[in-house]
């Protein structure tokens, strides 16, 4: 046991799973239907009238980093906590590694989990709390000490082995959560919102750095979090929930530049949503706007466009290309490395547009509501999105 | 080699905190619902057995018993108007002003405590009775009756409404005062709109746990209250005296009434109150003041004093040879009294009956609890029975359970026949008796954990027992050591279960008080009720030393809580 143990975090050189099992040879090639390394079908849940998961699908790949993403109540957590057996479904599989884990109790899973509150047991020094799922029956006491040492410094907490949890700070608690979930070498590990708790400067050093961790150790990951830009930071494919469905699967750059829908399209990143008429395959006209776009438009005689505050550009007064035309300055707010501008500009329903333009791209040029300015949405950008569901 | 896993899985599956949970749930109906159902059927039956309200009809006829439940009801009322604003002004004093010697002031608050409630209705007689020396204090009217009665439950009641009003004036938002001043408000509308509103829940509270424990006290009416009818003594009279069960089951029912009434309003109120502190508040820090601390220190001084009076005139009576004529100090109370006189076993039947009650009380509790609250017990209207039926005991008076024990256990037909008149059955009953204030301390301690402690333990196969040893327990022990002390100095003062349970063998020492009163043995009476108070005295102490090496000792970690 205690090799087994011990062979996922070595010492500094650590082969990543995947490449290992790779390496190990043709684990999965020779199957017939390749399976994901977590397989969820069919996943439901209520709680009374309340649907919380809803026709799960989701596959996630060995060694991913996949982020569930969404508002409070979108059913994020619960699909957590029913891969970790704490929650239990309705109805519904889930198959980790080939084996059927949907009925198992969380205890004969294999994954190891970080709360948002940390969950350390504040009696046990970090050794211990380390330590916790190691000490079964009789295992040798100096191989745990070795393998809490090695956690420790694996988290970049060496030495702190016998403080308590409430002498150390949010973020190295965390740390400390994380350095025991992983101390058993679980093959996934569940991460639900784990950096909610911390201050904002913690949250982005921890976020990279358990990022590095996950690939360095290359164990399947799974993260809970309402914070879009952390799970555009961190993660491999973000899965987008509302109401118990999930909304859409994708990298961070697709999910941000080709939203799915309107609730994703909202929910990451600002964005101002534009309705046109389509004039031809390439044109749509909104107000006194006529538009190119860059993907041909889809038949329907109106298409809606949502265009990222970032994608509208400043050009001088006087051009005249293609998607260009003259904005108001309603408001200007300036946030230190960029600005957001509202602006009044001629399109069909007249909503103010919203552009944010970078701090140095105005070289300290400073904008005045009431100024007039010549914008332009390069075509590219311009991607229709599908019919509102 | 990366499933190195399977080390060894939870012993404990999925299904076994339910089945517990079965045993505790079957545990709770066997030893509370059912001789509560039986105090019911018994009502409702005639001497063959047979269904009829003629029990309702004779007990309507009886002369006097109108009379007294409306006794039983104003003075209850009476008793409430006066302990809840006594007792909110002092839990004012000690949490609100800038007081020397708070710890002392709360300590003597709850004093009362520490012996059964006749220490009151003893030292009354004593004051203010035929030999009292501040007899002409009451203006010619006797002490034996209404008067005494309700002095003597005031100062019972007390330390009960104290505790409520205490944890509920504890906890201030300190912004909401500085708002208030900052609106130059003045200081008896800051009082009015910002003090009392945060009070109000605890003092409904108080009220109702003030009002209910008079309805259902019985042992200061039958000691001081002379020759004026309660229902609660009515209850004694028919079952004890005249062995008159049936009767004495209407009349229980009848106290069981307002008393359960009382505790669903509480409930009710209690489910309305919103958290009121959130985690943003600002702890509300008293600044001295000689305008409001000098009178309300007076306040206490008076109050303390009056009470240390009480419980010391009650010991003094313990040791003198014959009050008032002959002042002599001596132990012959102790010693022929009750050495002599065969009843010091009764004592040593208290400290059995106390110590077991502690012992098995407090884990049975806490465990239930933990099954509760830390366990997916299924199914989950097991759990919800199982908090109905631990919530139950508050508003069911001591002579009530005493009363259907005896409907229950001493029937014939009762498998369980055997235990009636046993030290076990009576153990049972206090345990019960008891059995919220140590449920709801203990869900409190359990729920103040971190939610996920058992997912955590799940995910690194570690059993949830495991982590209720290692983890939840240590974590827990001042709230168990705290039931504990309550179980152990309740057990020692209660009497009115009790009462209708004990043998001669197993007399315990608070009813041993009520038959030597009863015998005009007040000496010995005084001076058993004084062993008691010793008693209690000394295991607050010692709980008090225990809390704080074990917390030195083997708790290092709470040093660096913040």
């Amino acid at each position: 046991m205690a090799e087994a143990l011990f062979d996922q975090v070595g010492s500094e050189e650590v082969i990543p799973a995947p490449a290992a099992r790779r390496l190990a040879g043709g684990f999965t090639v020779d199957r017939e239907l390749p399976m994901a390394h977590l397989e969820i079908t069919q996943l439901s849940k209520r709680y009374g009238a309340f649907v919380a998961l809803d026709g799960i699908e989701l596959a996630v790949d060995e060694g991913e980093f996949l982020v569930l993403l969404g508002p409070s109540g979108c059913g994020k957590t619960t699909l957590l906590r029913a891969i970790a057996g704490l929650d239990r479904q309705d109805e519904g599989r889930i198959v980790h590694a080939g084996r059927d884990i949907s009925r198992l109790p969380p205890g004969q899973r294999d994954y190891g989990i970080v709360f948002q509150s940390y969950a350390l047991f504040p009696n046990l020094s970090v050794a211990d709390n380390v330590a916790y799922g190691l000490q079964h029956g009789r295992s040798d006491r100096r191989l745990i000490r070795q393998r809490v040492e090695e956690m420790l410094e694996l988290v970049g907490l060496p030495g702190t082995q016998a403080k308590y949890p409430a002498q150390l700070s949010g973020g190295q608690q965390q740390r400390i959560a994380l350095a025991r979930a992983l101390a058993t070498a679980p093959d996934l590990l569940l991460l639900d919102e784990p950096l909610s708790a911390l201050d904002a400067i913690e949250r982005v050093r921890l976020r990279g750095e358990i990022r590095a961790l996950q690939t360095r150790l290359g164990v399947t990951t799974i993260m809970v979090t309402h914070d879009q830009e952390e799970a555009l930071a961190m993660a491999d494919r973000i899965v987008v929930m509302q109401r118990g469905r999930i909304q859409q699967i994708g990298a961070p750059r697709d999910i941000y530049r080709q939203p799915g829908n309107d609730f994703v399209a909202d929910f990451i990143g600002r964005g101002n949503l534009l309705v046109a008429e389509r004039v031809g395959p390439h044109h749509a006209r909104s107000g006194d706007l006529l538009l190119r776009t860059g993907a041909e438009l889809p038949a329907a005689s109106t298409a809606r466009f949502y265009v990222r505050p970032e994608d509208i550009r400043l050009h001088d007064t006087l051009d005249q290309g293609e998607n260009t035309f003259y904005g108001h300055v309603l408001k200007c707010e300036f946030l230190g490395p960029y600005s957001l501008v509202t602006l009044r500009a001629p399109t069909a329903d007249g909503r103010p547009l919203v552009a944010q333009f970078s701090s140095n791209y105005l070289c300290g040029r400073e904008i005045r509501p009431g100024a007039l300015l010549r914008l332009g949405i390069p075509a590219e950008h311009l991607q229709a999105l599908p019919e509102a569901a | 080699m990366i499933l190195s896993l399977p080390l060894r899985w939870c012993a404990d599956g999925e299904r076994l905190p339910g089945r517990l949970l079965l045993v505790a749930a079957a545990a709770l109906a066997l030893f509370l619902v059912l001789p509560l159902l039986a105090l019911l059927i018994g009502s409702v039956r005639d001497d063959e057995g047979a269904f009829s309200l003629l029990r309702f009809a004779e007990f309507a006829a009886t002369p006097g018993m109108a009379t007294a439940a409306w006794n039983t009801l104003w003075v209850a009322a009476l008793v409430t108007a006066l302990t809840v604003p006594l007792a909110f002004l002092y839990a004012y004093a000690i949490q609100r002003a800038c007081l020397p010697l708070r710890g002392l002031w709360r300590l003597i608050g709850l004093s009362a405590l520490l012996g059964p409630s006749l220490v009151g209705a003893i030292a009354f007689i004593q004051w203010f009775g035929t030999q009292g020396v501040l007899k002409a204090w009451l203006g010619g009217a006797s002490v034996y009756g209404p008067v005494g009665i309700v002095m003597a439950t005031v100062y019972a009641a007390f330390p009960h409404a104290l505790m409520i009003l205490v944890v509920a004036l504890a906890t201030a938002d300190g912004r909401l005062y500085e708002a208030a001043d900052a609106l130059g408000a003045s200081r008896w509308r800051r009082f009015r709109t910002v003090t009392l509103p945060a009070a109000k829940y605890g003092l409904i509270s108080a009220a109702l746990v003030v009002f209910a424990y008079s309805v259902s006290e019985f042992g200061i009416p039958k000691v001081i209250g002379g020759n004026f009818p309660v229902l609660a003594v009515e209850v004694y009279v028919q079952v004890v005296g005249q062995h008159n069960f049936g009767r004495g089951a209407i009349v229980a029912l009848l106290l069981l009434l307002p008393v359960l009434f009382a505790f669903a309003i509480d409930t009710w109120v209690q489910r309305r109150q919103q958290a009121s502190l959130t985690a943003r508040a600002v702890p509300y820090q008293p600044r001295p003041d000689r305008r409001r601390d000098l009178p309300l220190l007076l306040y206490c001084l008076l109050l303390a004093t009056a009470m240390l009076g009480v419980l010391g005139m009650a010991m003094y009576t313990s040791l003198v040879r014959f009050w008032p004529y002959n002042l002599e100090l001596t132990l012959d109370h102790y010693i022929y009294g009750l050495a002599e006189a065969g009843v010091l076993a009764a004592w040593q039947n208290s400290l059995k009956i106390a110590a077991l009650t502690a012992l098995i009380g407090t884990p049975l509790v806490f465990f239930t609890a933990w099954l509760l609250e830390r366990t997916p017990a299924r199914p989950a209207a097991l759990a919800t029975a199982v908090r109905a039926m631990a919530a139950l005991p508050m508003g069911v008076p001591g002579l009530v359970l005493g009363i259907g024990y005896i409907l229950f256990f001493n029937s014939p037909d009762n498998p369980l026949n055997g235990l009636y008149h046993t030290l076990t059955i009576m153990v049972v009953a206090t345990v019960v008796h008891f059995y919220t204030p140590c449920h709801l301390t203990a869900v409190t301690a359990l729920k103040s954990l971190d939610r996920e402690f058992e997912a955590v333990s799940a995910s690194l196969k570690v059993s949830r027992f495991v982590t209720l040893w290692r983890v939840t327990l240590p974590v827990c022990l001042p709230a168990v050591l705290e039931i504990a002390r309550y179980l152990f100095i309740n057990a020692m003062t209660t009497v009115s279960a009790l009462v209708f349970l004990y043998s001669s063998e197993t007399l315990p020492a608070a009813v041993a008080i009520l038959n030597l009163d009863e015998a005009g043995e007040l000496g010995p009476a005084a001076a058993m009720a004084t062993l008691i108070v010793l008693t209690s005295a000394l295991i607050s102490l010692v709980y008090s030393l225990l809390t704080h090496l074990l917390l030195r000792r083997h708790q290092a970690w709470r040093n660096f809580q913040r």
